[in-house]
Order: structure tokens, then C-alpha cells, then sequence
């Protein structure tokens, strides 16, 4: 949906077609979820919050303002949701944690290796390949969780992440890095021995 | 002309392949990856992951997701006496 399509939507549902609600945000279910999802980390939880974040866009839609991309607006909204539930979930002192997490010196050096026979997209075919990519994603340190989701997931740029998570540029860009490092690291061990390449594919379909 | 060690490659392997590095510096790693394989290998495994994780299968939303979302939807935007605009 172009943008233009996109505040013509907007208007017509302030001036009371609602039922086009549906339309202007069926693109944009799973981006929601995602975030969801990257905040909460559980199924039944994103999905409930991803319903939640819906309705909250739709009864602040006059809110709106067209200055940032509808996609990032709503993108907030579904943060600011996952936030809340996270809050209500934990303890104080968990988050005084998860603040610190920021300053971690971790070890952000990628696995070494020497070649790599590229992993093709029909591997994903094998759920403990699925599940190994979940996991690995689900074990990256919120900070950088968050930022790859809204990065690498659904595709947001650096400055629409910035802006939908409340930090600045650069630090959306060192946390991406570290993310994809850790992604790296953690993965190559195990896609290297388990996933099949591409010649084992052919000759077997 | 600099002379790139790999630890310097592998900072930069995430803006590289954002392809939001400055030119010189890209060429800089291009000709590194040239003769080197670990970084090269590094560089393809990252990709390779990232393309993996994007993938739609990778995260699948649960079954009947955007149905029950859409009948959610249904109720709020029915019970909304007014609509959002005089909220």
C-alpha cells in the first residue's frame, strides 16, 4: 500500500468509515506480531498484545499526524504494548538489568571459518532448523532482540527503528552489529553441521 | 591506501552489508576479502543467517492469528459509539 493510498484510508475512517480499519492494517499483522513477540517472547502473549495494539491505534488514529510513517507509528504503539506487558511481568530489579545491558563489553567477535557452503532457503523446510534460528533470536539480549526484529525482520530502516524505540541512529546501528554477530556465532556451529547444502537438496528431491 | 587486519573487517561486516559504509572503506574490505577466506566465510555465514531468519517460515504467526485479530477488530469497531475522531 503506497502512502498516499495510506492517509486516503486514514481520513475515510476518521470521517467514519471504520470498517476500512481492517483494510489499512492488514499489511502490517505480522510486523505487529513480530514486535510483539520480540518484547514478550511468548506465542499467546504477542498475539493478545498484538490484538491490544491494534485497537489502541485505532482509538488514537486521530492522533495520527502523517510526520512519521504510518508503519512507524504503529510500530510504537506495539512497542509501548510490549513494554507494558513486560512491566506488569517482572520485577523492578529485573529492569535495573536490563538497563545495564546497555554498557555490556561482550565478546562480539564472529565464529571463524574457513569457507561457507551456503545454506539454502528449502533447509527451512526442517523444523530444528526453524527452531534453532527461533532460539537463537529468542537468546539475544533484548537491546539487540528488539533492534534486529524491527531491522532485519520487518524491514524498518535505521532511523524508523530509532524513532519507534526512542534511541538515537548510532545506537541502533552498534546494536544491530553485535545482534548479527551473536546471530552469527551462535548459528554457524550448528547450521554447519546439521543444516544440508544445497547438492544434498538436489540429490534427494 | 590502508591495510585492513580482520578484527577491523569484522567490525564493519554489519554497515557492509547494510551497504551504508563510506567508499573508501568499502573498497578497503573488498580487497581484504579478496585474499582473505576467513572474513569472506564470515561475511557469506552472516548473510546466509540473515536471509534464513527473515524468512517468513522462520517465524510463522500462530494459526487463525489474523482471523481472531480481525474479529477483535470487528467488536472494538462496533462498539464504538462514536467514531475516533470525536473520541
Amino acid at each position: 500500500m503506497t502512502e498516499t493510498n495510506e492517509a486516503g484510508l486514514i481520513a475515510r475512517i476518521l470521517g467514519g468509515e471504520k470498517e476500512l480499519f481492517h483494510e489499512l492494517i492488514r499489511p502490517y499483522e505480522r510486523m505487529v506480531y513480530l514486535t510483539l513477540f520480540s518484547i514478550v517472547r511468548n506465542e499467546a502473549d504477542a498475539e493478545d498484545g498484538a490484538q491490544e495494539a491494534m485497537i489502541n491505534a485505532y482509538r488514537h488514529l486521530k492522533s495520527f499526524r502523517g510526520d512519521a510513517k504510518f508503519s512507524t507509528w504503529l510500530t510504537t504503539i506495539a512497542i509501548n504494548e510490549g513494554r507494558k506487558r513486560l512491566r506488569k511481568a517482572k520485577t523492578a530489579a529485573e529492569e535495573s538489568i536490563e538497563e545495564e545491558a546497555e554498557g555490556h563489553e561482550g565478546d562480539y567477535t564472529p565464529a571463524p571459518l574457513t569457507d561457507w557452503r551456503e545454506i539454502p532457503l528449502e533447509a527451512l523446510e526442517r523444523k530444528e532448523i526453524r527452531e534453532a534460528l527461533r532460539g537463537a533470536v529468542a537468546e539475544l539480549p533484548d537491546i539487540y532482540r528488539q533492534v534486529f526484529t524491527l531491522r532485519d525482520l520487518e524491514e524498518l530502516n535505521v532511523e524508523e527503528t530509532a524513532q519507534a524505540l526512542g534511541i538515537n541512529a548510532n545506537v541502533v546501528k552498534v546494536r544491530l552489529h553485535r545482534a548479527r554477530i551473536l546471530l552469527q556465532k551462535r548459528l554457524v556451529p550448528f547450521l554447519r553441521t546439521t543444516a544440508p547444502s544445497r547438492r544434498w537438496f538436489f540429490g534427494r528431491a | 591506501m590502508m591495510k585492513l587486519d580482520c578484527k577491523h573487517v569484522w567490525e564493519h561486516i554489519s554497515e557492509y552489508i547494510d551497504k551504508t559504509i563510506d567508499a573508501e572503506l568499502r573498497e578497503d574490505i573488498e580487497r581484504h576479502l579478496e585474499h582473505c577466506e576467513i572474513c569472506s566465510a564470515i561475511l557469506d555465514s552472516t548473510r546466509n543467517i540473515l536471509v534464513l531468519t527473515a524468512d517468513d517460515r522462520t517465524f510463522e504467526l500462530p494459526v487463525g492469528y489474523s482471523k481472531r485479530l480481525h474479529e477483535r477488530l470487528e467488536k472494538e469497531l462496533e462498539s464504538s459509539e462514536k467514531d475516533p475522531k470525536k473520541e
